[in-house]
């Protein structure tokens, strides 16, 4: 139990996935301008990310690996999780159209997430068990979720703030993610990787 | 659309790594070297050229419904050829570059580039974009990846994962000022030669 609360840990604040390791930048940057617009793309990746570190489990061990194919793995996986994305999508729009008007527009976004491969590809990497690939999933979604929300607060009082004009724009945003990169470093000594 | 206007954009006006900010996740987290930087810089260049081009050669045959999965399965398999490549000729560089090599797939630039323009634009026009937008993203990532390792030996900060995001922050910010002055100089010589012009009618526009 207590490895899963690490894995859990780990993925989501000591290696979190976009401060750290650098993956799903592209939504962390595209969608963070408003809390709401940040809420929507944690709750749609969250889902998907899930969903898909099973998927990608199950296509391993169950065809990848007999069938002796593991340099197909970049293919196969990006077609689940594209799948994984369309299932969703129409799943969400049978069980709630009001969801659906929310989540929308973030759901095709979520394919070209490489947060969402690149859990699928460090699990078959790191020899995961099913249960370990889920936990991960789940913690590096709530990193994900945590640090979007977080950077959507701190944008949004950004546009009050009075910048220098040579900084206004996508470069003070990114310098604030380097702060905000420099905070999530304290965390680096809970947990030896 | 012109050919100097497809350099012009991809080198500098609509800069995929400076301004339009596509393909992050690659140039900030293998720029910690720049030996890492242009390998991969070179793996990102060879898959955009050659997906740029495949797209505009099947841009009649693919229809609109389906034309996303059918572009990341082209971008995919090329992928797929450039991680075999790496690890026949570059073993230990394709180790140390680790999950970035198959996430070349989700780089945003290619399936943008894909989108945006080959899906519409003629081969020759394609294959040129292509190659400048991925020169421009090379370019900046090498670049970063020069100055992180540089300055890592004055300042601890280049080489940790803040220190990428706030030198990327500085670079774009950078690139603003050229440009401003850039505009400023242009708009000079525009305006120099309206003063001289002889108002005839209305307004002039």
């Amino acid at each position: 139990m207590t490895d899963l609360l690490l894995i859990i840990v780990s993925a989501a604040l000591v290696n979190n996935f976009v401060l750290v390791q650098f993956l799903g930048l592209c939504p962390f940057l595209g969608v963070s301008s408003r809390i709401d617009g940040a809420l929507g793309m944690s709750f749609a990746t969250t889902f998907v990310l899930t969903l898909s570190s099973v998927v990608a489990y199950l296509l391993q061990s169950l065809l990848l690996v007999p069938l002796d194919a593991m340099w197909l793995r970049t293919l196969a996986f990006i077609v689940a999780i594209a799948v994984a994305v369309q299932f969703t999508e129409l799943a969400v729009k049978k069980a709630s159209p009001l969801l659906h008007s929310v989540l929308g527009i973030y759901l095709p976004l979520i394919t070209t997430n490489c947060a969402v491969l690149g859990v699928a590809l460090l699990n078959t990497n790191r020899a995961h068990t099913l249960v370990e690939s889920v936990f991960y999933g789940i913690g590096a979604a709530s990193g994900f979720s945590l640090v979007l929300i977080l950077f959507a607060g701190v944008r949004e009082r950004l546009q009050l703030a009075d910048i220098p004009e040579t900084f206004q724009g996508p470069s003070i945003a990114l310098i604030t993610a380097g702060f905000m990169a420099l905070a999530f470093m304290g965390f680096s000594g809970m947990i030896r990787p | 659309m012109k050919l100097t206007t497809v350099w012009l954009n991809g080198l500098w006006d609509r800069n995929p790594g400076l301004i339009q900010l596509l393909g992050l996740c690659p140039l900030l987290g293998v720029s910690n070297t720049i030996d890492k930087a242009i390998g991969l810089g070179l793996a990102t260049l060879f898959v955009l050229v050659m997906s740029n081009a495949s797209i505009s050669l099947i841009r009649h045959l693919v229809d609109e419904a389906i034309r996303l999965p059918s572009f990341v399965l082209v971008i995919s398999a090329l992928t797929t050829s450039a991680e075999l490549l790496m690890q026949a000729f570059h073993y230990p560089l394709y180790q140390s570059l680790g999950i970035f090599v198959p996430l070349i797939v989700t780089n945003c630039l290619i399936l943008g580039r894909a989108e945006s323009l080959a899906r519409r634009e003629p081969l020759l026009i394609s294959t040129m974009d292509g190659l400048a937008q991925g020169l421009g993203f090379f370019f900046v990532l090498v670049s970063l990846g020069a100055i992180r390792e540089w300055v890592s030996d004055i300042i601890i900060l280049a080489t940790l994962p803040a220190g990428a995001f706030i030198i990327l922050g500085m670079l774009v910010a950078l690139h603003q000022v050229i440009q401003k002055l850039l505009k400023r100089f242009r708009s000079n010589t525009k305006s120099d030669s309206k003063r001289r012009r002889v108002r005839t009618t209305g307004e002039i526009s």
